[in-house]
Formats: C-alpha cells, structure tokens, sequence
C-alpha cells in the first residue's frame, strides 16, 4: 500500500477547536457515582445520547486527579459534540472546573446540579431538555472528508493468548506505522505488559527523557510488588491456558502492537498528546480502564486485539476487534470484526493483514459500526489506585 | 526491534526470531512427532518428546537450569530445571524474573 498517499482520508465531524471526530455523541456524564441514575435516565429519553456512569467523584484530594482529568478528556474528547454533566451537588470532584476546562474545547456544554434543581424527577425533566437541543444542534454536523494526521488511535489487547503476540499484535503494528507515517498518532498502554519489553521501546525513544520515563513507569510498577514483598501474577488463568507462560513473554508480544516508529513520549493515564506520533500512555493492564485512559487522551478509535475473545466496547468510540486465532474467530464471530487468524493458517501475511486492518480502520472512522458498537458495548472503567507512577 | 519475517507462517510450530531456544505450536503437537524447524538458513529436526497444546511452546534445544528461555530473540524467564530437547516449555519449568516481590 502506498502509504504516501495524500488523498486517504476518513470522513469526521469537525469540532469548534479543529479536532475531527469519529463519532458525533452527546456525552451525558455524571461527575460522581451518586449521579449515575440520572445520567442514565436522562439518556435513555434522548436518542443519540450516551451516558457514562463510573464510580468516582468523591475521593479524597489526591486521589482525585485522574478522574477529574478522565472526565474532561472524556467532554473534550472529539467524538463529543456536546456534553451534559450531571453533579449531585456534594461531591468532592470539583464540578464547575471540570465543566469549564471542557469549555475550552468550544463545543456546548450545560451543567444540572441534582441538589440545586431538587431531586431525580426534576434533574431528569432539565437535563433531556437540554440534551434534546444538543442532539438537535449535533445533527447538523455533517461529516467531511479529512486528513489522518487528525487521528488519535488507540491500541488495546485483552483475553491475549499466544495468537495475540505473533499473529494479531504485530499485524496491528503494521497499521499503527502506517497510521503514523500518515502524519497520525498512536497509543500503546497497559505498563505492566510492557515489563520485560521496556528496552526495546527506550531504545526507540526521540531522547533520553523519554527513555528514561519509560524505564521509570515500568519501575514504579515492579517496585510495589518489591516493596510488599510479594509476586505480582500478572497473567490471567486464560492467558497460561492459551500457551502464556511469563509477563516478559505476554509483554514481548504485546508491544508489537506499537509497530516500529520512534516512541514520541511517555503520557500519564487521560493526558492529551501535544504532538503527533507514537505514545505510550502510563496504564494499568486492565482492558478497559486502559482504554478509558486512551479515550480520556483524545482516541477516537481502538484497535483492540483478543486470541480469546472478549467483547468489549467503548461508550465515546468504536473498537475494532481483532482476533489472531482462528478457532476464536469461528466461535466468536459475532464479536469479532477483523479475522487475523489467517495468519497463523498460512493464508495471508502479517502485512496483509496489516493492511486490512487498517482499511477497516479507515471504514469505522467514516462510520461504519463496529460489531460491539451494534451490540451496545459501552464498557467505562476509570483507573483508581492509592498513590500513582508519580 | 527486530521484526518478524513476513514470510507466510509455516503449519506445525512457529521460531520468531533465530536465537529462540523455543517454539511454538500452532497445532496440537503429538509425543513423538518429529517437527522440522527452519532457523535463520538452517533447518533443524526436533522430536517432540510430551504432548503440547495448541499454543504452547516446545524446546528447541536442551536448556540448563537457570538458563534463560528465549523467544522473540529475548528472554522470557529462567529455566527451573534442565529442559531437554522437544519437552513442553511452560509454568511447570520456566519462571519470570520481573515483579518478583518474593524473591530478593
């Protein structure tokens, strides 16, 4: 594939601050869990809503700053035409600067307060009015033709088994370099999976800082199992069953998802890029909460890689699932949209694969749905841990 | 990082990178079976000496204990015990080294 084509383009929403979406949702997020409800009821009223329940917003100072930051990654995030944030009132999660920092974007932003406009039934009647004008206002947003240097793609793999690391991982570095020659940008995260492969990406890093951060996050992780004096097990029952027998080798394999290009920096969980290229983003291995963070950095889609199938989504982007194992395509090919196990029977290269996977790339970012978008897949985890790589 | 080659994949066992001392089975691998692996420009027979699941790793060569097992050219844990030539190459014979809080 000619990769210096200038003419491949995807069609995207623009928003008011010039990123371009994917998709075009109204975002109905409550700031804290006790607003859960009335976020999800109001978006049940309104068509082309999607509510995003989590369980933070009324942790202690420290302990605040990455959902906080999650939260305005996710309002700005340009899949998001609109936002609606729904507060209880009482929270600890400072509500009118989480709303303000997503003003920034430029794009409409309202905010109902549960205490202030008195209790369920009046906070629900408020909020589908409001969201029923941003649909309406969303709708006239028609999709345009733009360049993939306004991609952000997120790289994923969860349920991995020894498919993921020769077969689909580095098939899905194939589209990753392609992407980023294209002027792109590209996460890799989950930094307990890449414990063992650190090396390889320090040796890919545009400096020294870089590649010392990198080095630094894998660190921070391995030290709290040092420092409690116990072996972290960080591979699942699944993974040793599919032939997984270390971290070092599940990491070896995942890294391959990140392809070949320079490592442009090291992100913290939901920070947004200030350059293009390839990032790693500082996650737990815990799919979804990872993806979150992707999400919460500005991804507009995911590539998300399983040998044992797994079938989650995203509630702000579609997520494209690959499986390098045959036999998991055949069972699970209701959730499966690309099948990379043709790798493994012999029948196409790594790079062909590749390259099919970036044209489905390409197909979803213009608006074909994904299988775990039909089937309503909105997996949202935020990450929440006591102290953090810094 | 080395990259894998991008011949099409062979039907037995897969070595991803010329210094593996493993590979792995894309098949179910019967005790007993003789598997032809191509090394770099060589090629090399192993006979399978345990059954291996689909997806699990077989020794190309004999490893000493505490030897490293290597797969994509590095290595992915320490031997626990010798592994002969053709044996099964997972959790029973091979640790991690990282996040070992247990071990000092």
């Amino acid at each position: 594939m000619n990769t210096s084509e200038q003419s491949i383009r995807f069609l995207g929403y623009e928003r008011p601050d010039g990123s371009v979406g994917t998709r075009n949702y109204v975002a109905i997020i409550p700031t804290v869990c006790c607003a859960n409800e009335v976020a999800k009821k109001i978006a049940d009223q309104v068509e082309g809503t999607v509510a995003l329940p989590h369980e933070c917003g009324c942790e202690a100072t420290p302990q605040l700053e990455i959902p906080t930051r999650t939260l305005i990654g996710i309002g700005r995030n340009p899949n998001v035409a609109a936002v609606l944030l729904v507060s209880l009132g009482c929270e600890t999660m400072d509500y009118e600067y989480v709303a303000k920092e997503i003003v920034k974007s430029k794009k409409p932003v309202d905010l109902i307060v549960i205490q202030e406009v008195g209790g369920t039934i009046k906070t629900v009647e408020k909020g589908v009015r409001i969201a029923q004008r941003m649909v309406q206002g969303a709708s006239r947003i028609e999709r345009e033709a733009y360049e993939l240097n306004n991609l952000i793609v997120a790289t994923e793999c969860g349920g991995s088994d020894l498919t993921s690391g020769i077969g689909a991982n580095p098939a899905v570095g194939v589209a990753s370099d392609i992407i980023v020659k294209m002027g792109g940008t590209v996460f890799v995260s989950e930094t307990t999976e890449l414990m063992g492969a650190e090396h390889l990406l320090a040796k890919r890093a545009v400096n020294e800082k870089v590649a010392k951060r990198i080095y630094e996050i894998i660190n921070w992780w391995e030290q709290r199992a040092k420092d409690e004096g116990v072996r972290f097990h960080l591979l699942s029952a699944g993974n040793i069953e599919g032939g997984l027998t270390t971290i070092e080798e599940k990491s070896l394999g995942a890294v391959r998802k990140a392809g070949t290009s320079p490592v442009q920096g090291v992100l913290e969980y939901a920070e947004r890029p200030s350059e293009k290229g390839l990032f790693i983003m500082n996650t737990t291995g815990d799919d979804i909460n990872s993806v979150t963070g992707m999400l919460g950095g500005g991804a507009q889609i995911v590539l998300f890689t399983t040998g044992r199938g797994s079938p989650v989504g995203a509630p702000i982007a579609p997520v494209i699932k690959i499986t390098g194992n045959p036999a998991t395509y055949e069972k699970m090919k209701d959730n499966m949209d690309v099948n990379a196990g043709t790798i493994l029977e012999g029948k196409e290269t790594i790079e062909e694969v590749g390259v099919r996977i970036f044209k489905e790339l390409l197909e979803v970012a213009s608006g074909k749905k994904t299988k775990s978008e039909v089937l309503g897949h909105k997996e949202f985890i935020i990450f929440r841990i006591r102290g953090h790589a810094y | 990082m080395k990259t894998i080659e991008c011949k099409k994949m062979l039907k037995k066992v897969i070595v991803i990178d010329p210094l593996d001392n493993v590979a792995t089975a894309i098949t179910k691998l019967e005790a007993g079976s003789v598997i032809t692996v191509r090394i770099g420009q060589s090629e090399k027979k192993v006979e399978v000496i345990q059954p291996i699941p689909f997806g699990h790793k077989v020794a190309l060569r004999r490893i000493e204990k505490d030897g490293n097992v290597i797969k994509y050219g590095e290595a992915i844990g320490k031997a626990m015990q010798v592994i002969e030539e053709g044996e099964h190459v997972h959790i029973h014979n091979v640790e991690s080294l990282r996040a070992r809080g247990d071990i000092t």
